[in-house]
């Protein structure tokens, strides 16, 4: 999205510190030379009757054909003695004029036709979609060619041309996005709202629609020019003497060998205008983009960076365990905000044990998980500190190519959403035995034959014959339970689940729990599991940890916590649950939001929203106090600590 | 028992829903066939009471929000009746939608989604003021600024752009949306999935005390038993586009006839609870281009009969105290 003016009266800071659309452009040094060039070129055009040149079309056969840094004529002259230079920026005028109209022409007519048949749907649509297959059906050049025929030669008929056979190139574009927009619930809460049609499709769907019809324009006018030299160089566009660069060119094909600068002069200026204007266009479309505004114009690398000081890297604790998580700390820098989405956690994990974590949404749970392989993206992540030992390797500190071989093998995720996970175009059997001969050398009928059993492990019904099927033919459990067959593939020693049931209906949900269930006995594999459900958790985990703004805040076993949760949130976050069979129960709701990451506060992260704060809350740094083994709560003045009853 | 849920016209109904069926696609093709139908929605009948809440249960697919949309008019039934007080909807929305609309809103699943990224609140809150209602510029500003304090958020958030929100305010802009006109019944199609726990809270609360502060009717949509029995009167459970059990909640909830509404509620994870019901994996939902001709839950019903497969029970096959009725011929506590 395009950062729009806004007059909010308290804007949050963080918003002005985003890099704005001119500052991303200039990041993009191919698109800011295009852009100069372009600038350049205009200007120049834009000047050309201030400018001291000769008359254009004025001839002089005396001067046929004078080369290049003749006097007078710096760029020489034409087989009619016409001065080069006055012609070309003449040219260049009509040029960028006529692919400019032929552009907005185009825009204006195919966009129209794109709204109309994508928003009415239906006979409209097939209507008009199959008058522009018609279209589209002849070949381009010669559509234009024919169209120019009928109308007779010039340049105003050339840009008519022009304009019309790039009508569905346009129309095409913006139906789709039409399309998809006029499904979307902003479209039928505005029919809700009293709006008719034609608003709906100008007030509610064009602003949306603007950015494609822009990008769609800038990525166009350098074809259109190119599209109106090619006519005007076949002598159906401009008619002499009226120079434009395709004319120009055509003039001097004839010379080509005799005076070769009379045609390299305006083809390269036509190459250089196009290519300026093609790359700016695809700056100008990386950033409308929005996909790529928010982590600048970069590509991610594979693995997040780990930023920590040397000396600063815990050991390993005393409990073992399979995954050791000591400290971690993972920041995003966005603009020049830090955004600390982890901000020191431990987990430890032990063979055959579930551990949930629970909080609200962006309390930190994904990024914790993500950290641990490295998964996640930078920029703008990074880890900040801390480590995770893997049977006491230290994972920050593998090398690239260990991190990829742990990657599906010792360790596994499962994500929420399982269509995120599966490619759309293999089928599950490929997947699969991909997943599988990726992390050991398996013929490939072997692989298959795991593959089956992988299938029949996590209760496919059929396994042999769901081989072929592709994702979209299952339903959403099946393919997260075929996203689990693939974590298990390589007897994943940890599994990290994130989400994996939210998607899920109920019944689905309590099979997939029962199956993780079953799973981590049968294998004793560690399950790390995420989840925002503390229903989810009671079902599953045997402890659980509550994250809030990053930071663990209360930790135990599930029972314990569940029933005598110490940690004012963590009571607060229980209360607020509906249970099935309580419906006279108040829910209990937390007023305010967690606080953002970028701006924590000092002392308890939970002091504006905890009905238990004091002075003391405010200040220094509160520890997770472990009162035994497994359980610990980070507050000062824990509930149902009996002695302070 | 059975006089009183065969004639639910007795007590006054705000919606009457009659035999309503929806058919997706199933129109001719080019060439001669006809295309695949679904049958999203089929032989629905039932009432909302003025004044009450009636809750809609159902997983993914079962039609849930294909009949949100028919009582709203945003979308028609392909054959029988809605009517409210007594209009017919159909012929109400194609004659007049914004009639339609002054009575009848909507809340939808997702608040972001629903809300246009490039209006202001102030613009899309104003729409229904300026299209629904003849109030003036004074009026409308009055109006505006009722709503939101009615649903507890800031004057100031009127400038700002939906993605400046968070989820549980974008909801409570959608709820104001939905109020500014005054309607009497309004559809709350998922409110709450797309909300955090703690902010679920508050938005249940806040529909709770709009409800009794403007007299409004609920229709409840949502997957999530234990939300539905806490804000519910009155309960419909969907299976398949068809109803399996409607009845007052805490008839449902105690007491389930239908056994999918049992699988349902022993499916559901609740703290505290270890042993979740789950069922065998082949369970498996009917094909809806290849309908069963029988109970569409047989596939995955305990107590299925040869009765089950061979033809449809009717809504009322079963019928327990209170209007509580469901579509089984064995259902549950009545061996
Ligand atoms: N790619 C990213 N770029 C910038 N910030 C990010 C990115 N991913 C996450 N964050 C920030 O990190 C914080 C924690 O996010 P995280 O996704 O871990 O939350 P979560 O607990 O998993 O929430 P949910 O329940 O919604 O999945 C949030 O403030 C979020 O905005
Ligand atoms: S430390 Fe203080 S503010 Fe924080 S949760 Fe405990 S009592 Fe509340
Ligand atoms: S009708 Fe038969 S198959 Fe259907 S739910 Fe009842 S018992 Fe089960
Ligand atoms: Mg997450």
């Amino acid at each position: 999205m395009t950062d729009t003016t806004m007059s909010a009266p308290s804007r949050p800071a963080s918003k002005s510190s985003r890099p704005g659309t001119l500052a991303l452009l200039l990041n993009n040094t191919l698109a800011t030379s295009g852009l100069v060039v372009l600038v350049l070129i205009c200007l120049i055009a834009l000047a050309a009757p201030i400018l001291p040149l000769e008359d254009p079309d004025v001839t002089a056969p005396a001067n046929r054909l004078l080369p290049v840094f003749a006097e007078g004529h710096l760029l020489g002259t034409d087989h009619l003695g016409r001065d080069i230079l006055s012609r070309l920026i003449w040219g260049t005028r009509v040029s960028l004029a006529v692919g400019l109209s032929a552009t907005i022409i185009a825009a204006f007519f195919g966009s129209l036709l794109g709204l109309v048949a994508g928003y009415a749907g239906g006979r409209t649509d097939t209507l008009i979609m199959r008058g522009i297959d018609m279209v589209m059906a002849f070949p381009y050049i010669l559509l234009a060619l024919a169209i120019v025929a009928v109308l007779g030669p010039g340049l105003l008929n050339a840009l008519y041309a022009i304009a019309l056979v790039n009508i569905p190139f346009f129309a095409r574009n913006i139906r789709g996005i039409t399309l998809g927009l006029s499904r979307r619930e902003f479209v039928d809460a505005a029919r809700l709202s009293g709006k008719s049609p034609v608003q709906i499709l100008f007030l509610e769907i064009l602003p949306n629609v603007l950015p494609v019809i822009v990008i769609t324009m800038s990525t166009t006018v350098g074809w259109m020019i190119l599209e109106t030299a090619g006519l005007s160089f076949l002598g159906l566009g401009a008619q002499p003497p009226q120079a434009d660069l395709g004319s120009m060119l055509g003039e001097g094909r004839k010379i080509l060998f005799t005076a070769p600068h009379v045609s390299i002069i305006p083809g390269l200026m036509i190459f250089a205008l196009v290519m300026s204007i093609n790359l700016f266009g695809d700056g100008v479309r990386d950033i409308l983009d929005p996909r790529l505004r928010a982590g600048s114009l970069t590509r991610p690398v594979s693995r997040t960076a780990v930023h920590r000081k040397a000396d600063d890297i815990p050991s390993p604790s005393e409990k073992g365990g399979v995954l050791d998580v000591r400290q971690m700390r993972t920041e995003f820098e966005i603009g020049s905000s830090v955004y600390k989405a982890v901000g020191g956690v431990d987990l430890n994990l032990k063979e055959g044990e579930c551990l949930g974590i629970v909080g609200e949404s962006g309390s930190g749970k994904s990024v914790t998980a993500m950290s641990i392989m490295g998964l996640v993206p930078t920029p703008p992540g990074r880890i900040a500190g801390g480590a995770a030992y893997l049977d006491g390797e230290d994972l920050f500190a593998a090398s690239d190519r260990r991190i990829r071989d742990l990657r599906g093998g010792s360790v596994a995720y499962v994500f929420q959403d399982p269509l995120s996970t599966l490619h759309p175009l293999f089928t599950v059997g490929d997947q699969l035995t991909e997943a599988i001969t990726t992390h050991r050398p398996l013929s490939g009928s072997k692989a298959r034959e795991k593959a089956i059993e992988l299938l029949s492990l996590v209760r496919i019904p059929n396994a042999k014959e769901r081989l072929s099927a592709y994702p979209h033919e299952l339903s959403g459990g099946m393919r997260q339970r075929v996203c689990i067959a693939m974590a298990l593939a390589n007897d994943a020693k940890v599994l990290i689940a994130d989400e994996p049931t939210t998607a899920l209906d109920v019944t689905v949900q309590s099979q997939i729990l029962t199956l993780m269930n079953g799973l981590r006995r049968e294998r004793n594999a560690a399950i790390l599991f995420i989840t925002h459900d503390f229903g989810v958790v009671s079902a599953l985990c045997d402890r659980v940890a509550v994250m809030y703004a990053g930071r663990i805040v209360e930790t135990g076993t599930t029972e314990e916590v569940l029933a005598n949760p110490r940690h004012p949130y963590t009571a607060k976050l229980i209360e607020c649950v509906p249970v099935l069979g309580e419906p006279e129960r108040r829910l209990d709701a937390i007023e305010g939001r967690p606080p953002v990451v970028n701006n924590l506060p000092e002392g308890c992260a939970f002091a504006a929203r905890c009905p238990h704060a004091q002075a003391a809350c405010r200040a220094g740094e509160i520890e997770l106090e472990m009162s035994s083994d497994t359980r610990g709560v980070r507050c000062l003045f824990p509930l149902n600590s009996g002695a302070a009853v | 028992m059975n006089e009183i849920s065969q004639k639910p016209m007795d007590r006054e109904a705000l919606l009457t829903i009659r035999d309503v069926e929806r058919i997706f696609g199933g129109g001719r093709k080019l060439f001669g066939g006809h295309l695949p139908a679904v049958h999203a929605v089929q032989g629905l009948s039932l009432d909302v009471k003025k004044g009450e809440t009636l809750g809609v249960v159902g997983e993914s697919g079962c039609g849930k929000s294909t009949l949100a949309r028919l009582v709203v008019g945003l979308d028609l039934p392909t054959s029988g009746s809605i009517t409210f007080n007594g209009e017919d909807l159909a012929a109400l929305a194609k004659k007049d939608r914004n009639a339609l609309s002054r009575k009848v809103q909507y809340v939808f699943q997702d608040p972001v989604a629903s809300l246009n990224p490039r209006k202001t609140i102030r613009t899309i809150l104003e729409a229904p003021l300026k299209h629904l209602t003849d109030l003036n510029a004074d009026r409308r500003e009055a109006r505006l600024a009722e709503l939101l304090q009615a649903v507890n958020l800031a004057p100031e958030f009127l400038e700002r752009y939906p993605h400046e929100f968070s989820g549980g305010q974008a909801q409570r802009i959608g709820i104001a949306r939905a109020l500014a006109a005054g309607p009497e019944l309004i559809v709350l199609d998922e409110p709450v999935s797309a909300l955090d726990v703690s902010v679920q809270a508050q938005v249940l609360n806040l529909l709770d005390k709009l409800k009794d502060d403007f007299g409004l009717t609920y229709i409840f949509i949502s997957h999530d038993l234990s939300v539905v029995e806490s804000v519910s009167d009155r309960v419909a459970v969907m299976y398949f586009g068809r109803m399996a059990e409607l009845g007052p909640a805490r008839e449902i909830f105690r007491h389930p006839l239908h056994p999918y509404t049992d699988l349902l509620m022993r499916s559901a994870p609740a703290p505290g609870r270890h042993d979740l019901m789950s069922e065998d994996a082949s369970a498996e939902l009917p094909d809806p281009y290849n309908p069963p001709k029988g109970c569409a839950f047989a596939a995955r019903c305990a107590h299925r009969t040869d009765i089950c497969v061979a033809g449809k029970p009717a809504p009322d096959e079963a019928t327990g105290g209170n209007d509580h009725i469901a579509a089984c011929y064995h259902p549950l506590g009545k061996a």
